[in-house]
């Protein structure tokens, strides 16, 4: 670690999970993060908007690595979770990814059973000592995704029949139960109704409690309601980052003015 | 969110945090880890076999058929003796004609031995047996060249003739000393004078031509057969196969593809050639039998029925790629010649066909290839077992006239006693695949130049 | 050739036929042909097509039918007694046919006049030399009754022959008349031929069931008359295949098809872990260019005829097994378990090299089918690839593969050089791979080559293992095919 870093350390609070300086990141000749800076506090929600193609998705597939399973993906720059960083050549990004969890746009539920679903983080990662554990793992993980209710008499009925919001609700479930510190939602709500929307965002609120929580949106109304603090992003450049009041309200670029104004987008 | 409102640790599940650095890899993730790059070497294990299993198969095929396009001959000097050949002198075709193989046999014996005497070679193999190093054939081409070319009866001419399969096999180091103990068509002091003769340059390998062009001879005769005429018979059949196939599986998907309605009968025909495209071939061989020849009394070993059951094979699978590259032309080109007031055939003919062509052609070579390496149902049809000496003539003889084809032939090689055949298999397969990747190349090149990425 | 003649005649009429049909249409509108109902090409075709569809249809079944009738009155006329020992009809026939052509090939090439040869005497002449001058070689002298057959044969030929041309000759000059006679300015055109052009694309598309009609029937009926001489029970229940000449063979499928069933379970055992693996390691870890050139190259094995396969089988798999298994002191191994280069794992094992390609390549495709978003999903809670792959992609895939393996499976117990080659032909039930077995596809092919009498069990027999060979194959086929669908539409 360089001393540049160590210095940063010192002077950020105690609450900064993580902390991103100088990220770049290429796909094959094009340039997608143009030199990003972001410090993102735990147990806080912190929203990542901008108009389509801005980079904010792939930006938070940086912090867990999931940009390593695209070939052409180049980054540079480095990524600090609690001080280390992500993109050093030590790193597992298999153990990386067990402390930041993601949820994906689409629900994606595995082609097994709830229960299945669920105990399958705790499973690879070895978190149960025995089944009774495990149970109570599944259970835990349940209840903390809101679904319990809904699917406690159904565990080993298969995953991919519940409705949509129901599986999006899952796969919260199925990423806080392998206790993970920084949650990463990429567009969660995007193929849900507005019901199913509500709920999904009534659970983030929750999460905050224990999680750093990261969630993408194309919806601005969605990040005034869920985030404290907010990212605009656009065409690869982080324009403005801070309280989501103060974005929303006053913002100080003129590019996040016209995006929420809706002239941009 | 009553779910929530536990304190989360007091619950007797609740996993303690883990507060372990990334930086350091626990055990369970250096075992993970190591689970993982196992079985990342069993996939390459797997590719590798797979390549291995390749890499070997053309080796053999190239090490061990290559022989057959060398042929070991003897050059001889024969004194075509007018005594024997023309008693009366008078150069009358008919006469010479009358002199059987028998008649020639002594000219050889008697040039052999007198070309050892004159190499000087001392020998104790006796002059009567010396021609056991020469093919059967060396007689019979020599009486070919005599009533071709009568004018020269009474002078000396000097003919390579093809050493018999066992000096041959001597040159190619198929045979020694040790393998002969018990064979009766040679021995080793007949060996010892065939090194004798190597060493004067009357024995020698070069290339062998006729195994390209050349008839298939009998079990007598490895060392003369070749695959020209079954190479003329795969010709034919697949002359069969190209002009049925074509036009019939084009039709075929035209209709599925672009006017067949949704119904049970489209469905049955749908279903059907998806499978008959997996019924084993050996069935169409026993389809063929009982229609063609039991029935409509088609000749056997007739390339036109192996066309025609190669047809039948081909058909599905030229149909289901024809419907792929059907399909591959976006509705909207059918689209716009409708609009522009086209009937549906008119669109189908002038537009989707003609985009779909080069699909369809790279189809049509890519079953053609299929068909040409079949062997299975040619065995039914009787395209084994029988003796292609003659090219045909004609295009209808070509066409109903017995013959064999390349995999039959390579077939009925390997089947017969004499190892020396194994070697002609080997190489027909060298021929037979040389035609397959010539196919394969062209449809390929076809596709990277014509495919279009709509 | 009265009959390449005839084509030729044909295609001047039809060329002919569309160049005044399309004149007449213009003609019908004085030449402005915004008057027409259709293009004047279209009138051109109709004509065309009227001429030449109807009269090349029966020229088709004639040539089809003909041989046939005339076989079946000449054939009446052979005595049987002249059929000798260890022949039968179907070959004096066709030296009958021989003499027919000879005869005729003698008067076309001018040798003989059509007066004398109808007044051969197979007594006086000596017909096979005087054929044999002509390149027409026959096995045997000629007998007169033969040459009677010959010369009826002959005549009847020429007599239908004349008849055909001159159906078909009315009959495409009568079509080409009609629709000419139809062309006129309001006449729709082009609706005729479009309906007409779209019968022939249904025929061409209905010729697919044909085939599998044909398949069923010819096998059907064989076997019926196989069943009719042999009893059922034998062929089902029985333990033992034995044929032979005297007539109590014993014609059990059992033995072929443990022997069928084992050599196809080896090739499996072979084929689907490695082209499994390779198959997911092509799809998961491999990187562009490694699967751009390790793809294309396994497939090369898929392209390989089975002929080849066979040879390897014969010649260089079989020897090496012998060399490790066999051979006693002389052996790799010192043992003598192996006594001929035909064995159940020589031909096992080369069939699951000829069908790693077929397993990886389905499996690919359906691996790829997996949607990215499993994958995503389960990397995402820090599995592994390898984890990925075997717990999420797999158990997703699952269907699909099961069906390409029992695709693969399919080929294997259908596949005929392979074992012909390279499997033995002795019938019995036994666990050792290392002893040669045989199976349907061998027995099938030995019972019909070599010499054939469609009227014995023991070579009908071939066409009730055949039909249960393609039950057995279709039964697996539409399995799978059906389980590889659901699987489709379930991520459609």
């Amino acid at each position: 670690m360089n001393q540049m870093t160590s210095v940063e350390k010192t002077v950020s609070t105690e609450a900064n999970k993580i902390t991103a300086e100088g990220v770049q990141v290429y796909y094959g000749d094009t340039h997608a993060i143009k030199d990003v800076n972001v410090q993102i506090e735990d147990k806080t929600v912190t929203a990542f908007i901008g108009p389509s193609g801005c980079g904010k998705s792939t930006f938070l597939r940086c912090l867990n690595r999931m940009n390593d399973t695209i070939d052409i993906c180049r980054v540079e720059g480095q990524i600090l979770l609690d001080g280390e960083n992500i993109y050093d050549r030590k790193v597992d990004p298999v153990q990386l990814r067990a402390k930041v969890g993601m949820v994906f746009q689409k629900p994606n539920p595995f082609p097994k059973s709830i229960y299945d679903n669920v105990a399958y983080g705790p499973r690879i990662h070895g978190l149960a000592r025995n089944k009774a554990e495990l149970d109570e793992i599944v259970e835990k993980a349940l209840r903390r995704g809101a679904i319990w209710n809904e699917v406690k008499d159904r565990l080993h009925a298969p995953g991919t029949g519940l409705s949509g919001g129901q599986q999006q609700r899952l796969c919260i479930a199925r990423a806080v139960a392998t206790e993970p510190e920084v949650l990463l939602m990429d567009e969660p709500c995007s193929a849900l109704d507005p019901i199913a929307t509500a709920q999904v965002e009534e659970l983030i609120d929750e999460l905050r409690q224990n999680y750093s929580v990261v969630i993408v949106t194309h919806s601005m109304q969605q990040a005034a309601r869920v985030s404290q603090k907010t990212a605009f992003f656009h065409l690869g450049n982080l324009v403005e980052f801070g309280e989501t009041g103060q974005i929303f309200t006053n913002p100080t670029d003129p590019r996040t003015e016209s995006y929420i104004t809706g002239r941009i987008g | 969110m009553t779910d929530l409102t536990q304190n989360p640790a007091s619950t007797p599940g609740q996993v303690p945090p883990r507060h372990g650095s990334l930086l350091t890899q626990g055990a369970r993730t250096k075992r993970r880890n190591a689970a993982e790059k196992r079985f990342q070497l069993y996939g390459m294990i797997a590719i590798g076999i797979g390549l291995l299993m390749l890499v070997i198969l053309v080796t053999t095929i190239v090490s061990r058929g290559l022989g057959a396009y060398q042929q070991t001959f003897v050059t001889l000097n024969v004194e075509l003796l007018e005594s024997k050949l023309d008693k009366n002198g008078n150069r009358d075709l008919d006469e010479i004609k009358k002199v059987s193989t028998f008649g020639y046999a002594p000219l050889v014996k008697t040039a052999l031995a007198d070309a050892v005497a004159g190499y000087g070679i001392d020998t104790s193999v006796p002059a009567k047996d010396m021609d056991d190093l020469l093919s059967k054939g060396a007689v019979a081409q020599l009486r070919d060249y005599v009533i071709e070319n009568p004018d020269q009866i009474g002078q000396t001419v000097s003919f390579e003739f093809l050493a018999s399969s066992r000096v041959d096999g001597y040159l190619k180091g198929r045979v020694s000393r040790e393998s002969i103990a018990n064979d009766k068509s040679i021995s080793a002091e007949q060996l010892d004078l065939v090194d004798d003769l190597i060493e004067q340059g009357a024995i020698r390998k070069q290339f062998n031509l006729s195994f390209i062009t050349g008839a298939d001879a009998s079990d007598q005769r490895p060392e003369a057969a070749g695959m020209g005429v079954s190479m003329v018979g795969s010709l034919f059949m697949m002359l069969v196969v190209l002009v049925l196939s074509l036009p019939i599986g084009v039709a075929a998907s035209i209709y599925l593809e672009e006017f067949a309605r949704k119904s049970w009968l489209t469905d049955v025909i749908e279903v059907n050639i998806s499978n008959l495209a997996a019924v084993p071939s050996i069935v169409f061989g026993i389809l063929g039998l009982a229609v063609f020849i039991n029935y409509m009394h088609l000749p056997m070993s007739a390339p036109l029925v192996g066309g025609l059951v190669l047809t039948l094979m081909t058909l599905p699978t030229i149909i289901i790629s024809t419907r792929a590259s059907l399909k591959a032309v976006p509705p909207s080109i059918r689209d716009a010649a409708l609009g522009v007031g086209a009937s549906k055939m008119q669109a189908v003919f002038h537009h989707v066909l003609p985009l779909a062509a080069p699909g369809i052609l790279t189809g049509t070579i890519i079953g053609l290839a299929q068909a040409l390496g079949e062997t299975a149902p040619l065995l039914l049809i009787g395209m084994v077992g029988f003796i292609a000496s003659n090219a045909p003539d004609s295009i209808a003889s070509g066409l109903l006239a017995p013959n064999s084809a390349m995999p039959a032939q390579i077939y009925e090689w390997a089947k017969r006693a004499d190892p020396a055949f194994y070697e002609r298999a080997w190489g027909g397969i060298i021929i037979l695949l040389v035609f397959l990747v010539t196919m394969n190349t062209v449809a390929v090149i076809l596709r990277r130049r014509f495919e279009r990425r709509w | 050739m009265p009959v390449s003649w005839l084509i030729l005649i044909l295609a001047a009429l039809t060329l002919g036929g569309y160049i005044a049909g399309r004149a007449r249409a213009r003609a019908s509108v004085q030449g402005d042909v915004r008057r027409l109902h259709s293009l004047p090409s279209y009138y051109g075709y109709n004509v065309a097509l009227f001429a030449l569809v109807p009269a090349l249809a029966v020229l088709a079944l004639w040539l089809l039918a003909q041989p046939m009738l005339i076989d079946a009155r000449v054939s009446g006329m052979i005595p049987d007694t002249l059929i000798p020992e260890g022949s039968n009809q179907s070959l004096v026939m066709s030296d009958v046919r021989r003499v027919a052509d000879g005869l005729e090939l003698a008067v076309s090439s001018g040798a003989m006049s059509a007066d004398e040869v109808a007044a051969l005497d197979a007594d006086a002449t000596d017909i096979r030399a005087r054929l044999g001058e002509m390149g027409v070689a026959l096995g045997s002298d000629v007998r007169p009754e033969v040459l009677e057959a010959a010369q009826a044969y002959r005549a009847m030929s020429s007599t239908g022959t004349l008849w055909m041309t001159g159906v078909v000759l009315v009959l495409a000059l009568a079509g080409l008349a009609w629709s000419y006679s139809r062309t006129h300015s309001e006449f729709r055109a082009r609706n005729v031929v479009e309906r007409g052009v779209l019968t022939l694309l249904i025929l061409a598309a209905s010729i697919a069931i044909l085939t599998t009609v044909g398949i069923v029937l010819s096998m059907l009926f064989e076997t019926i008359n196989f069943f009719s001489l042999h009893d059922w029970k034998d062929f089902f229940l029985g333990a033992t295949w034995a044929p032979n000449f005297r007539g109590d063979s014993e014609l059990s499928i059992l033995p072929l098809l443990w022997g069928t069933l084992y050599i196809s379970l080896i090739a499996l055992i072979v084929a689907v872990p490695i082209g499994l693996f390779a198959a997911i390691y092509l799809s998961e870890y491999a990187s562009k260019p490694v699967r751009a050139f390790a793809k294309p190259l396994l497939e090369i094995l898929a392209g390989i005829p089975t002929i080849v396969y066979g040879l390897f089988a014969l010649l260089t798999v079989g020897p090496l097994l012998v060399d490790i298994f066999g051979r006693g002191e002389e052996g790799l191994l010192g043992l003598n378990w192996m006594s001929g280069a035909t064995s159940v794992l020589t031909a096992g094992v080369v069939m699951g090299i000829m069908l790693i390609p077929f397993v990886s390549s389905l499996s690919d495709d359906i691996i790829n089918s997996v949607p990215q978003s499993m994958r995503d999903g389960s990397l995402g809670l820090g599995a592994t690839k390898s984890e990925t792959v075997r717990q999420v992609v797999m158990p997703a895939a699952l269907p699909g593969i099961v069906g390409a393996i029992l695709l693969a499976a399919s080929r294997a117990i259908g596949e005929t050089m392979i074992v012909v080659m390279g499997a033995g032909a002795i019938a019995k039930f036994s666990l050792n791979p290392l002893e040669s077995m045989t199976t349907i596809t061998t027995r099938i092919v030995s019972q019909l080559t070599g010499d054939t009498d469609f009227a014995s069990p023991e070579t009908l027999v071939a066409f009730a293992l055949g039909l249960t060979l393609f039950v057995l194959t279709l039964g697996l086929n539409i399995l799978a095919l059906y389980i590889v669908r659901k699987y489709r539409e379930q991520y459609e």
